[in-house]
């Protein structure tokens, strides 16, 4: 239960793994992005506002934001059927609901906001590289937003936390087993999304959000940094 | 880091770039103009851009993303349908253009718009209206009208004001230089007319130039230069 606590590759409990951030990449959209921790890559392309079709589906009282998550059929060692999925469909609408709290979707009503999240490489945590990558790509298509979020997956491995989970870590079965909790939070501190698979207790659950919240301040000073420096090269 | 901000700002010629969340100053100095908001006693971002502060107003200019049309601004767009009273134009816009017949300074037969303006045809307007229903157009005006031959090309729209330039002041360059007539869209196309094709092409590639080159500071001389350069090769 101390800091000594052995890691597979070797981080700190509280350490993430190597990120990387860039904006620009799609440069037929309107705005977009790349985000990826050590081996989880992804890429957020958003386009709009725009008409929303169909038009049934329109709201006249503020606008839509539509994400849209996949992951490649390469992006995993053994090849995933491409198309949408019982477990991508879920993940898209968990995107929505982790912007929606800061996109000002309210200035665009009977519009919709298009956001595609594509996983090219997956060594767990794609939703929370989804959502960073997703953040970045909104606020570099010029889309009017309160705040930018950031998001981490917190490991329980057995009776320990680790802050972002890679696939060895989320396959645990010593002791309890692995419990992958991914958690996101604005700048300012808010939390927009919290999911949790497996068995925890209260006490450690406040524990992990509080180490989200340290480790989604470092997520976003890489994004803030990426969005600063645009035409910055890759190093 | 407060203090370091501003200090950045005062400098107007580098402007720092802004996200979202951002703040951009501190205490009851200053207000919040257009892509800020008011929080609490700071002043925070709410888009993408650059900071810009002048007489206390502070607004943030946007880098990217979608045309944001507004009354007044000259666009250029494409005939996307034909209605009975008038046609709708794509012009880039989240929202849908509307070109009245009533705003067509010639006598239209009801039967015949497609004779005036047919599908796929370009068209110069000027936004005159904006509201819930969407944008209406206006071709009553010297230089509206439709597109009979030039070339067309598209550019981001928040780079418009860079090659238009300090009144005009680039784009005359480039009219200068090239024997083109220029139409510069607010909403990111562009019309160059000129005799030649090879005058055209010519104008389009300084149009390109400025647009690759728009963060640089006192670009008309940069332009000047590479005209020099490429006249004399």
């Amino acid at each position: 239960m101390t800091k000594e606590f052995k890691r597979p590759d070797g981080r700190k409990v509280d350490e993430l793994r190597e990120m990387k951030a860039k904006v620009g990449v799609v440069p037929n959209a309107d705005g977009s992005a790349m985000f990826s921790f050590g081996d989880t890559v992804a890429i957020a392309a958003v386009y709009g506002p725009k008409e929303h079709h169909p038009r049934n589906q329109r709201n006249p009282e503020e606008g839509t934001l539509r994400c849209t998550y996949n992951m490649l059929s390469f992006s995993v060692t053994d090849r995933i059927r491409p198309g949408p999925s019982r477990r991508s469909t879920e993940i898209s609408k968990i995107t929505e609901w982790a912007l929606e709290p800061v996109v000002m979707i309210e200035k665009y009503p009977n519009m919709v906001i298009d956001v595609h999240v594509n996983i090219l490489q997956a060594n767990a945590s794609t939703r929370c590289a989804g959502i960073n990558a997703a953040a970045m790509a909104l606020a570099h298509a010029g889309i009017p937003m309160k705040d930018i979020v950031s998001s981490v997956s917190i490991g329980k491995l057995d009776k320990q936390l680790v802050v972002d989970v890679n696939k060895y870590e989320e396959d645990w079965e010593e002791g309890e087993g692995a419990t992958d909790i991914p958690i996101t939070f604005t700048n300012s501190g808010e939390l927009t999304h919290i999911q949790l698979d497996g068995k925890i207790t209260s006490k450690q659950l406040k524990e992990a959000i509080e180490l989200a919240r340290e480790a989604t301040k470092k997520i976003y000073e890489v994004q803030k940094e990426a969005l600063k420096n645009p035409l910055r090269e890759e190093k | 880091m407060q203090i370091k901000e501003r200090q950045y700002i005062k400098k107007m010629t580098d402007r720092k770039i802004i996200i979202p969340g951002e703040v951009i100053f501190e205490g009851e100095d200053y207000l919040p103009g257009e892509g800020t908001e008011k929080k609490g006693k700071e002043i925070i971002s709410l888009r993408y851009g650059l900071a810009e502060e002048s007489n206390k107003l502070v607004k943030v200019i946007p880098l990217s993303g979608v045309y944001q049309p507004r009354r007044g601004n000259v666009v250029i767009g494409r005939v996307e349908n034909i209605t009975f009273n008038g046609w709708i134009i794509d012009i880039g816009a989240s929202d849908r253009a509307f070109l009245s017949l009533t705003e067509v300074p010639r006598y239209v037969n009801k039967d015949g718009l497609d004779e005036v303006m047919d599908f796929n045809n370009m068209v110069v307007a000027k936004i005159w209206g904006i509201n819930k229903r969407g944008i209406d157009l206006s071709i009553k005006s010297r230089g509206l009208g439709k597109i009979d031959e030039g070339m067309i090309i598209k550019i981001n729209s928040n780079k418009v004001p860079r090659v238009i330039g300090k009144e005009g002041s680039m784009v005359n360059l480039i009219k200068e230089n090239t024997n083109c007539n220029i139409t510069v869209g607010q909403n990111g196309l562009i019309w160059i007319q000129g005799d030649k094709i090879e005058d055209e092409l010519f104008a389009k590639k300084a149009v390109l130039f400025v647009v690759e080159k728009s963060f640089i500071s006192g670009l008309t001389d940069e332009l000047k230069k590479w005209f020099d350069k490429e006249k004399g090769k």
